[in-house]
C-alpha cells in the first residue's frame, strides 16, 4: 500500500501545460518533500490529488482509492493547501468547529490541536487579529483534525519565524513517527532537506526525481576542501591531484577537489610525500539546494 | 446535516444574525408604520404612492398588509445574505477547505441552502411579529378597527400571507446564491443583484409595462403578495407569476449547480 501514488498526471490550460505526464509514488509512514521553485506545478498537483481540480490525463491513487473518488479518501488525509484560509469574523477555535463539524470530526480534539500548533492562549480571538504565523498554525491545526493518515502541506512554514519553522518540523517528525504520512511541498529546499526522507522534484511541471532524498543526494559529486599553510603550495597539490585522476578548482586559498571523503587519507599522504602541509580537509556534501540546480542544469 | 450544522455556525455569530433580524425589524416597523400613520395622507401610505385606506386594513387581510409589503425587503435582505455567505467563500479561499473535507459538491451546496434558508425563515418570521405587533400597536392611532383582525379567517390569511412572503424570499435568496456561484465575488453578486430586481426592473415595468410579467423580480413581488399587489395591475395571476418565476429560478440553479460541480476551484 502507498499513500500517494499518480501516473501520467496532467493538467493543462489550453496551450499551458502545469504539469506534465506526472509519475511517482510516496510509500507510508514517511515523510516526503514535495519541491521545485515557483510556478514548477506543485500546489496544482496537489489540488488534482485533492480532487479541487480535475486532470486532463492521467490516474492517480491516495491510501489505495482512485482520486476520481475523492469521499472515500479524503477523510482520512489532513490538507493545506495554498496557505490558511479561514473566515477572518470568527474565532480561531470556532472556525476549527466550522470544519470539525462539516468533517463529522470530534470538536473535543480542538483545544488539544490549538495547544499542539501553540495556538492555545489565542483560540477565542478573531481570526483577522492573527499574524501570518498564527494563521499558519491554525491552518495545520485544521488539516489534523481528522486524525489524518496523509497529511498534505502546501508551504506549511510561509510565515512562521526560525523558531516556528523548528517547531513545525518537530510536529511533522513526530506525526511521522506515529505512522502519518506526511506530503509537504516547499520551495525552501534547506527545509526539506532536513526533514523529507523521500523527495518528489518538479520543474516546469516535469517530475524529475522521485525517491529517497539520500539517494538523491548521493548521486551528487562530493567535493574535498583543503587549505595548505602555504597558500602557494595549492597550485602545486592541484598539479598533483589532476595527475591522479581528481580534477579540482583553485578558489582564493583553498582549493576544491572533486573526491569522496574516503580519498581523504591518501590526498594526505600525497600533500605528505610533497612536503605539502594541509591545514584543514575538509569533506563536502552538496545540499540539496546544490544538487536541485546541477540537476536542473543538467536537465536543460 | 453535517453541511447544514457547519453552515449555521457561520450564520448565527451574533453580528450576522442580530445584525440582520435587527435591520428586519427596523424596516418591518418603518413599513407598517407608514402604513398606518401615513393613512390620511395624499401622498399615499404603501409602495409607489398607493393608499391604502382605513376600510381595507380593517378587513381581516388588514393584519397582514403591512408584513405583505415588507416582503421586498426581506427579499433584498436573503438576497444579500445568501449571496455574500456563497461569495465570500471564494473570496476568503475557504471553498478548497470546504471541499477537502465534503467532496460531494451538489451535497455541499444543498446543505449550505438548506442552512441559508433557515435563516431566510428567522427573518420572515421576526418581520411577521413585528408587523402584526405593531399593527395593532398603532391601529388605535390610525383609528383602524381590528374586530375583522382576530377571527379565524384573518389567522388564515396571515398564515398564508407568510407562506407566500417565505417564498418570494427563498425565491430571492436562490438569485443570491447563483450569483454568488456565478459572479465568485460578493460585492459585484449583491449590487447586480439588487440593482436588477428593484432598480432595473422598475425601470423596465414602468418604460413597458408588459415586461412585468417575465421579469422574475416583479414576478416574486406578485408570489409575495398572493396575487397583484393592492393598486396594482397588468400583472400575470399567482399561479401563473408562481410557475414562471419557478421556472426560471430552478433552471438557473440547475445549470449554476451543473457548472460549480465541473468546476476547477483554483483560487
Amino acid at each position: 500500500m502507498t499513500a500517494i501514488s499518480v501516473k501520467g498526471l496532467t493538467k493543462s490550460y489550453g496551450e499551458l501545460v502545469a504539469v506534465k505526464d506526472a509519475t511517482f509514488e510516496v510509500p507510508l509512514g514517511t515523510i516526503c518533500g514535495f519541491v521545485g521553485p515557483n510556478g514548477s506545478g506543485k500546489t496544482t498537483t496537489i489540488r488534482m490529488l485533492l480532487s479541487l481540480i480535475s486532470p486532463t490525463s492521467g490516474s492517480g491513487e491516495i491510501l489505495d482509492e482512485p482520486i476520481s473518488h475523492p469521499e472515500r479518501y479524503l477523510s482520512q488525509v489532513g490538507a493545506m493547501i495554498e496557505g490558511p484560509a479561514f473566515y477572518p469574523a470568527l474565532t480561531g477555535a470556532e472556525n476549527l468547529r466550522v470544519i470539525a463539524t462539516l468533517g463529522g470530526f470530534p470538536l473535543s480534539r480542538i483545544p488539544e490541536l490549538l495547544e499542539t500548533v501553540g495556538l492555545a492562549g489565542r483560540g477565542d480571538d478573531k481570526y483577522k487579529t492573527y499574524s501570518l504565523g498564527m494563521k499558519q498554525r491554525l491552518g495545520i491545526a485544521a488539516a489534523l483534525l481528522p486524525n489524518p493518515k496523509l497529511l498534505i502541506l502546501d508551504e506549511p512554514t510561509n510565515g512562521l519565524d526560525p523558531a516556528g519553522i523548528q517547531e513545525i518540523r518537530d510536529l511533522l517528525s513526530k506525526l511521522a513517527k506515529e505512522g502519518v504520512t506526511v506530503f509537504v511541498s516547499s520551495h525552501l529546499l534547506s527545509e526539506i532537506e532536513m526533514i523529507s526522507e523521500y523527495l518528489v522534484m518538479l520543474r516546469k511541471g516535469e517530475v524529475i526525481f522521485f525517491g529517497k532524498t539520500e539517494e538523491l543526494l548521493h548521486r551528487s559529486r562530493p567535493t574535498i576542501v583543503v587549505k595548505a599553510t602555504k597558500a602557494s603550495d595549492l597550485k602545486r597539490l592541484k598539479k598533483l591531484v589532476d595527475e591522479v585522476g581528481h580534477p579540482a578548482l583553485l578558489e582564493g586559498d583553498e582549493l576544491r577537489i572533486d573526491a569522496d571523503e574516503k580519498w581523504g587519507a591518501e590526498l594526505n599522504e600525497l600533500a605528505f610525500e610533497n612536503e605539502i602541509v594541509l591545514k584543514q580537509i575538509t569533506p563536502v556534501r552538496p545540499t540539496l539546494e546544490e544538487t536541485f540546480f546541477t540537476m536542473t542544469e543538467e536537465e536543460q | 446535516m453535517r453541511i447544514f450544522r457547519a453552515e449555521w455556525r457561520k450564520l448565527r455569530r451574533p453580528t450576522l444574525f442580530f445584525g440582520s433580524m435587527g435591520a428586519v425589524v427596523a424596516v418591518t416597523a418603518l413599513v407598517v408604520s407608514l402604513l398606518f400613520l401615513l393613512i390620511d395622507s395624499d401622498m399615499g401610505n404603501a409602495d409607489r404612492g398607493q393608499r391604502i385606506t382605513r376600510d381595507v386594513l380593517a378587513l381581516p387581510s388588514g393584519i397582514s398588509i403591512g408584513f405583505s409589503s415588507s416582503a421586498g425587503l426581506l427579499g433584498i435582505v436573503a438576497l444579500c445574505v445568501f449571496a455574500a455567505q456563497t461569495a465570500q467563500e471564494y473570496t476568503y479561499g475557504t471553498l478548497r477547505s470546504l471541499l477537502v473535507r465534503e467532496p460531494r459538491r451538489i451535497w455541499l451546496l444543498i446543505g449550505k441552502y438548506l442552512s441559508m434558508g433557515l435563516f431566510a425563515f428567522f427573518t420572515v418570521m421576526f418581520s411577521a411579529i413585528t408587523s402584526v405587533l405593531l399593527a395593532f400597536a398603532l391601529s388605535g392611532i390610525a383609528k383602524v378597527s381590528t374586530d375583522a383582525w382576530t377571527t379565524s379567517e384573518a389567522w388564515t390569511n396571515l398564515f398564508e400571507t407568510f407562506v407566500n412572503v417565505l417564498v418570494s424570499t427563498f425565491g430571492y435568496g436562490t438569485i443570491g446564491m447563483v450569483l454568488g456561484l456565478l459572479l465568485r465575488s460578493p460585492i459585484s453578486s449583491i449590487s447586480i443583484g439588487v440593482g436588477w430586481l428593484f432598480i432595473v426592473e422598475s425601470i423596465l415595468s414602468i418604460a413597458w409595462s408588459p415586461s412585468g410579467n417575465w421579469l422574475p423580480g416583479s414576478l416574486l413581488s406578485v408570489v409575495a403578495s398572493g396575487g397583484a399587489p393592492i393598486g396594482v395591475t397588468d400583472v400575470p395571476s399567482y399561479s401563473e407569476a408562481f410557475i414562471r418565476v419557478s421556472a426560471m429560478i430552478t433552471a438557473a440553479a440547475l445549470v449554476t449547480g451543473f457548472m460549480f460541480k465541473r468546476r476547477d476551484v483554483a483560487s
